[in-house]
């Protein structure tokens, strides 16, 4: 499994914007370049990105070939109530990843 | 008669003066700069930040590795070492060091492999491969901040004595020693990017050309190739004694691992 790290507050008051910040080990080949072989390395990137925030979608981003290997991701959202944040990668070849993050909210 | 005196004096201390030049082994310590004083600010900030620098996902890997038993020892790196924040606090910057047991100048790498062989009695990790590099990284984390402190035997200034040799020795089709450019030319700019002054206190890092992590020996091979030099295998004598003498040449300067360059 590859290798994600998310970085977000673990506790925010009701109502205040949160940063989230996502890396997740993956080559994003493209699908262009030749090998060692000079025969065309086959695409294998990660297609897209979502975060969701107690089963809601709250984001999600579509990823290109034009995006590097280990792609990071930041993105803001607002916390509501305590609970469960999960993002989810998928991608070529049956890619999919997903990593679970508690958050605690407080009345603000 | 007067004036040939005058033009083959003024030729002498030319040659006096150069001949100083290229004896001067090493910047002075005020003016030593790191390769991430080259880098843009943003590449500055990918380093500085822990939660945007992407070798802290091999950093994570080694994490990993550390606590997980291998070999027919059934041992971890902790199972010895322990907690890593103490007991590797300051190890990366005392490497390139003497190898008492295998009497050979090794670098961490290396160190870790020997480690591996002997006490986990386990099969070394291959060199430049996720597992070493996230160990490397792992293990070189802990120095960070810390000035690069080489040890002081002789066994090791020998191996940088032969390594300050090869720094100033001109190789490859080009005809270019590291000193040519990294002494003699540091802040100018090679095709589009600028030479830094080769220190090498952040390695291993995570260069955005390689879109992964790299070691100092990928780095030196990589120069090596750039000059159309003969490159020496991973883990050749040669490459550690250039570390051996670039620890030397960085000593005092502070370990940046894992470190982002372009």
């Amino acid at each position: 499994m590859a290798r994600a790290l998310v970085h977000m507050p673990p506790a925010a008051k009701a109502g205040e914007v949160i940063e989230i910040r996502a890396l997740i080990s993956h080559p994003m080949e493209t699908g262009y370049r030749p090998g060692p072989d000079g025969k065309v390395l086959a695409r294998d990137i990660i297609r897209r990105f979502s975060c969701r925030y107690n089963g809601e979608q709250v984001f999600s981003a579509e990823l290109h070939q034009a995006i590097s290997a280990n792609p990071y991701i930041g993105f803001f959202t607002v916390a509501t109530v305590s609970g469960t944040l999960e993002f989810s990668w998928e991608g070529d070849n049956g890619f999919a990843q997903t990593e679970k993050m508690a958050i605690t909210v407080s009345a603000s | 008669m007067k004036q040939p005196v005058a033009a083959l004096l003024a030729l002498a201390i030319a040659a006096i003066s150069a001949v100083a030049t290229i004896g001067y082994a090493q910047e002075p310590a005020g003016e030593r700069k790191s390769g991430a004083e080259f880098m843009s600010p943003s590449t500055q900030a990918m380093q500085r930040d822990d939660t945007l620098n992407p070798g802290m996902l091999w950093v994570s890997g080694g994490e990993a590795l550390w606590n997980k038993p291998a070999g027919s020892s059934g041992k971890s790196c902790a199972s010895c070492h322990g907690e890593v924040l103490s007991s590797m606090r300051g190890v990366a910057a005392r490497f390139p060091a003497f190898d008492a047991g295998s009497k050979m100048v090794v670098n961490l790498a290396q160190r870790i492999n020997l480690c591996r062989e002997r006490k986990q009695q386990a099969a070394p990790l291959r060199a430049e491969s996720e597992e070493l590099l996230g160990l490397e990284s792992y293990v070189a984390m802990q120095s960070r901040g810390m000035p690069v402190a080489p040890p002081q035997d002789a066994a090791l200034a020998a191996a940088a004595e032969r390594g300050r040799k090869l720094y100033f020795q001109r190789i490859g089709q080009l005809n270019l020693s590291c000193a040519n450019c990294h002494d003699q030319r540091w802040g100018k700019r090679l095709a589009g990017s600028t030479i830094p002054q080769g220190h090498a206190a952040a390695y291993p890092v995570y260069r955005l050309e390689w879109q992964a992590m790299g070691s100092l020996q990928r780095r030196l091979r990589n120069c090596m190739s750039g000059v159309r030099a003969e490159l020496p295998p991973y883990g050749a004598p040669e490459l550690v004694e250039l570390e051996a003498y670039l620890a030397l040449r960085d000593k005092g300067m502070a370990i940046e691992t894992p470190g982002v360059r372009p």
